[in-house]
């Protein structure tokens, strides 16, 4: 049990790191999704469930969610998406 | 091919459906789902010139790096300095952590009579089986009224800012809700169906145990939020207005607050003053026990997935 903890928080400090270090907001959340799955099972593992619940509902679900629709409403998604498709366009006019 | 049926029968049966996607004559996501091929983004030169050419005409232009000395320096400085001081924060708050007393020690500053009085007396006074539900729920009630507080304060500073009254925007709002997102999505539909169920018992059974389980009101309240966004996000705004539209989601909000103001107010009252308390604490393990826990977890319960849903809503489309 000790080992799978040290390779938890290892993940844990990974995720951490590569949140602030990668280039793209969407790739961002995704990370941090993972940060708060790791971060209720640690919670499970330090025989706290109720922290583990709370951490699973709010901070893999609904703040990742807002984080999306924010993104959405910033047009941050919707930029991307429209390089892909001129980019996708382009490629078949070849 | 069957011998007892005929072949138009045969071709409505699921056998028949089976058969046909199995030699791949057939296949039933074609038409159905919305597929587009993933592309790789890539950048043509003339873009890339023109974005170096306008970096560089800022750099040149309107900082003037090759006059300005000042400026120059002023950059240099500020990075080394940002890097230092980076380190010196570093430094102070290991150098901190090292004096803090190690976890586990009997005599920590945070083990003291308050703890103790928790775990000794907690059952019999709260009649909660669950510790920390008891203690946050009573000798911290004010604290947990005080957060549920919070929850309704920053759900009306959202709606303040992003509640789009005017009937016009509204409309475009709809309008453009799901244009970057495939409608009736298959996948998700199929899912939602499964899951939404699935969560919303587990969360109403969080809730509705929480003084014998872990969890309590606002774990479990999240987790129904997070069902109704799910099912939101699946089927649309137009069939969850059927069972939550504003008109239930005001009621629910603000009379859940209410109650828990009421049995707070009473609860001190009567208890806190050396009075008799009148609500039974009926026997610990039960499903109706432990006094006022039960009704305060169904309210922050409530209160918490009424929070939730309204963020998503508001933040999506400014209205509920």
């Amino acid at each position: 049990m000790q080992f799978f903890q040290y390779i938890l928080l290892s993940f844990l400090v990974v995720c951490a790191i590569s949140v602030s270090l990668s280039k793209k907001l969407l790739n961002s959340i995704m990370i941090f999704m993972s940060y708060s799955l790791v971060m209720s099972v640690i919670w499970i593992c330090l025989e706290s469930p109720d922290l583990a619940i709370t951490e699973a509902a709010v901070g893999a679900g609904v703040t990742s969610v807002l984080f999306f629709v924010t993104l959405k409403k910033i047009h941050a998604i919707e930029e991307n998406r429209k390089n892909q498709e001129e980019a996708g366009e382009n490629k078949e006019n070849e | 091919m069957s011998k007892l049926k005929s072949e138009e029968e045969y071709q409505k049966t699921k056998a028949f459906h089976f058969f046909r996607w199995l030699s791949g004559s057939k296949d039933p996501y074609l038409g159905r789902v919305e597929m587009k091929p993933q592309k790789e983004y890539v950048e043509e030169e003339t873009t890339i010139q023109e974005r170096m050419w306008e970096k560089e005409m800022i750099r040149d232009k309107v900082y003037d790096t090759e006059h300005n000395k000042w400026l120059l320096f002023f950059r240099r400085f500020y990075r080394i300095m940002a890097v230092v001081f980076c380190i010196i924060l570093a430094g102070v708050l290991l150098f901190t952590v090292s004096y803090l007393p190690p976890t586990g020690n009997a005599r920590n500053p945070d083990n003291n009579e308050v703890a103790a009085r928790y775990i000794e007396n907690g059952m019999q006074e709260t009649g909660a089986v669950n510790v920390v539900t008891g203690m946050i729920l009573t000798y911290r009630a004010f604290d947990t009224f005080g957060e549920t507080n919070v929850l309704f304060i920053a759900t009306c500073c959202v709606m303040i800012m992003l509640m789009v009254e005017d009937a016009e925007l509204k409309k475009q709002e709809v309008k453009n809700d799901r244009r970057y997102e495939p409608k009736n999505d298959a996948i998700l539909q199929g899912v939602a169906t499964v899951l939404v169920p699935i969560i919303f018992i587990f969360g109403i059974y969080i809730v509705l145990n929480g003084h014998l389980s872990p969890g309590g009101g606002f774990s479990g309240g999240a987790t129904m939020g997070a069902g109704l966004i799910l099912y939101v996000s699946a089927f649309g705004f137009k069939k969850t207005q059927r069972f939550f539209n504003e008109e239930v989601y005001k009621v629910a909000k603000v009379s859940a607050l209410c109650m828990y103001g009421l049995i707070g107010i009473y609860y001190y009252v009567m208890g806190a003053n050396g009075l008799d308390n009148h609500i039974p604490l009926g026997t610990a393990g039960d499903i109706i026990s432990a006094g006022i826990i039960f009704p305060i977890n169904i309210c922050v319960g409530i209160e918490v997935a009424c929070t939730m849903y309204a963020f998503y809503a508001l933040f999506r489309r400014g209205g509920l």
